[in-house]
């Protein structure tokens, strides 16, 4: 057997979405040579892993991307928010602007590092590359442990799975949690004729409009976008917090609007018991903390601005509600809205900590020459977003091409 | 901030250094709780704490306290201590309050007084075996906060929403905990 060498090249990047893209517009304009690596096609999660009537979070004109002409889709007030299908468009179109070099349906199974850099092993075949840019973004739905415990039968699905009502069987739904996948699924569902049950545990509240404009215009107008994961107070947290309690569009979307919409209003879903879920009892100070930080939100828009604004009006509690059985036909099926993670288990190198996720300073890990970007306050708070990609990818292939210019790097043997 | 001139005796410096040092090593972080308990007469009881398991070890302090339960008259008993269910209102407090202290502390708040009442509704039909349909439990438990500091009202409800977030004993009691009672 021949054993081929694999071909060589500057830089891989791992993933053609909007943050792999970004990169590769940054590296083209600096001339550096590289290829990217898509397991499917460009903007694959976008085609393959959200539900049908999913509009972004950010309005249009967060959707600014290295290269291409600003603004892509109107002014700051121009509020339009895209749909998943529409993301895929875009970020083809990128593609294609930038004419970015993707190998599409291409599976990265193994990321190494060797003597000059690193191997990269593919469904199709070896790359060698003395640096390589993780781009792959959050691709796998997270479940908690006592998932484990549902009863036999019961029909059950991640936020990533979820397309549509018609996907789960009629009657009652309980939907666990209630940051932006949890609380808009909720309300499909609920319109839908299902009477649906939401655990809610910390979450991020935030009013849809604010002074006339959408509450993006006012973060990014305060500089809450801006601030840089090595100023955040505490980078861990932020890095874990959940999204904005938001539906793209111009209505506002919280518990008090769920509720009168009729969706039952539980606490964090905190134990199956012999077919019993059981909730928290904590869900009064949940709706505290989440009220307490809006307005801690609002004020600092309004300090930053000037003037100021209408308070929205404290989270309605319901009276505590403990458990719900899953065995008597109350509720007929479960989705689990518990938060989307990197899947990095490709990399055979010594980056992760102890909870499996992937160590690093900005994007910028361990190894030389071995990058991370797409991750959410990966370099600011802006990271969080489509968005970010274009500082992000601005700043990591700075430090790249510095890397390169410096004699004294590790250099192809 | 931290401003150097608050000080409500909370070493905030040395929990921080706890905390960044046990994110690297989580074994030393689970400690085990432990105490005895001997009947005395009647529902009468002493309870002891003393060591612990902690930070990788057996911890022996040099700790010893005691204290007892029992039942009010009401309860055909002589009423030689807090009943248990009380122990827990005041274990609910202690843990609440050291909370509002360390987390005044960390956000630079002097407090100058806090007192907490705490109460628990008890339908004690459950405990008699009068009706199966009631628990033995609480069926609401209600902390009301006085609280006096360098701080606006809404800085002061935060001090205590963040403390119920970082509470044992509140986590205790609203979440459900796996308990196993044997006998040897």
């Amino acid at each position: 057997m021949t054993k081929r060498v694999p071909p060589r090249t500057t830089v891989v990047v791992v993933g053609a979405g909007h943050s792999g893209l970004a990169v590769s517009q940054r590296l083209g304009a600096e001339g550096i040579d590289h290829v990217m690596l898509e397991r499917g096609e460009v903007a694959h999660s976008w085609r393959t892993q959200r539900w049908d009537s999913l509009r972004l979070l950010t309005p249009g004109w967060m959707n600014r991307l290295p290269g291409l002409p600003e603004p892509v889709l109107g002014p700051a007030d121009d509020d339009e928010f895209l749909t998943a299908a529409q993301v895929a468009s875009l970020v083809t179109g990128y593609a294609d602007t930038i004419s970015a070099p993707v190998h599409e349906n291409v599976g990265v199974e193994r990321v190494s590092p060797t003597d000059d850099g690193y191997l990269v092993e593919t469904s199709t075949g070896p790359w060698s590359a003395e640096n390589v840019v993780l781009a792959t973004g959050s691709v796998r739905g997270v479940t908690p442990a006592l998932a484990a415990d549902l009863p036999p039968g019961l029909p059950s699905v991640h936020a990533i799975d979820y397309r549509r009502p018609s996907q789960l069987p009629p009657g009652g739904v309980l939907v666990v949690g209630a940051a932006a996948s949890g609380v808009q699924i909720a309300a499909e569902l609920q319109a839908s004729g299902r009477q649906v049950t939401l655990a809610v545990g910390e979450h991020v509240r935030a009013p849809r409009r604010y002074r006339g404009r959408d509450i993006f215009a006012w973060i990014d107008a305060a500089g809450v976008l801006d601030e840089r994961w090595d100023e955040v107070e505490d980078v861990v947290r932020a890095r874990r917090l959940s999204s904005f309690q938001l539906v793209g569009g111009t209505e506002t979307l919280d518990l008090n609007t769920l509720q009168e919409a009729g969706v039952r209003v539980v606490g964090k879903l905190a134990g199956l018991r012999e077919g019993t879920a059981l909730f928290s009892g904590s869900l009064t100070n949940m709706a505290a903390l989440a009220d307490l930080k809006l307005n801690r939100l609002l004020n600092t828009i309004d300090e930053t601005v000037g003037g100021t604004g209408e308070r929205p009006e404290p989270t309605r509690v319901p009276a505590p509600v403990l458990s719900a059985s899953l065995t008597s036909g109350e509720i007929r099926s479960v989705v689990w809205a518990t938060g989307i993670k990197p899947d990095h288990s490709f990399l055979d190198a010594d980056v992760f900590d102890h909870k499996g996720a992937i160590r690093h300073d900005g994007g910028v890990t361990g190894p030389a020459g071995l990058y991370v970007t797409g991750l959410p306050v990966l370099r600011r708070r802006r990271s969080t977003y489509i968005d970010g990609a274009r500082a992000d990818s601005a700043d990591l292939v700075s430090h790249l091409t510095r890397r390169l210019a410096d004699p004294t790097r590790r250099t192809a043997g | 901030m931290t401003e150097t001139t608050v000080d409500n005796g909370v070493n905030v410096e040395a929990l921080l250094g706890a905390r960044a040092a046990l994110q690297e090593s989580p074994e030393a972080a689970k400690f085990t709780w432990r105490a005895t308990n001997t009947w005395l007469k009647g529902t009468h009881s002493r309870s002891k704490v003393e060591g612990f398991f902690g930070l990788g070890e057996e911890q022996e302090t040099g700790r010893s306290f005691e204290s007892e339960g029992d039942h009010p008259p009401q309860f055909a008993a002589e009423n030689q201590g807090p009943t248990p269910v009380e122990s827990v209102l005041t274990a609910l407090g202690g843990c609440l309050t050291a909370g509002v202290a360390a987390v005044a502390q960390q956000r630079g708040i002097q407090l100058n007084s806090v007192t907490a009442t705490i109460e628990g509704d008890h339908d004690i039909r459950g405990i008699l075996g009068a009706d199966a349909d009631v628990r033995n439990g609480f069926t609401g438990v209600r902390v009301n906060y006085s609280i006096d500091a360098d701080a606006s009202p809404e800085d002061i409800e935060a001090l205590v929403a963040q403390s119920q977030k970082r509470s044992a004993v509140f986590d205790i009691l609203t979440n459900p905990t796996a308990v196993e009672v044997s006998v040897s």
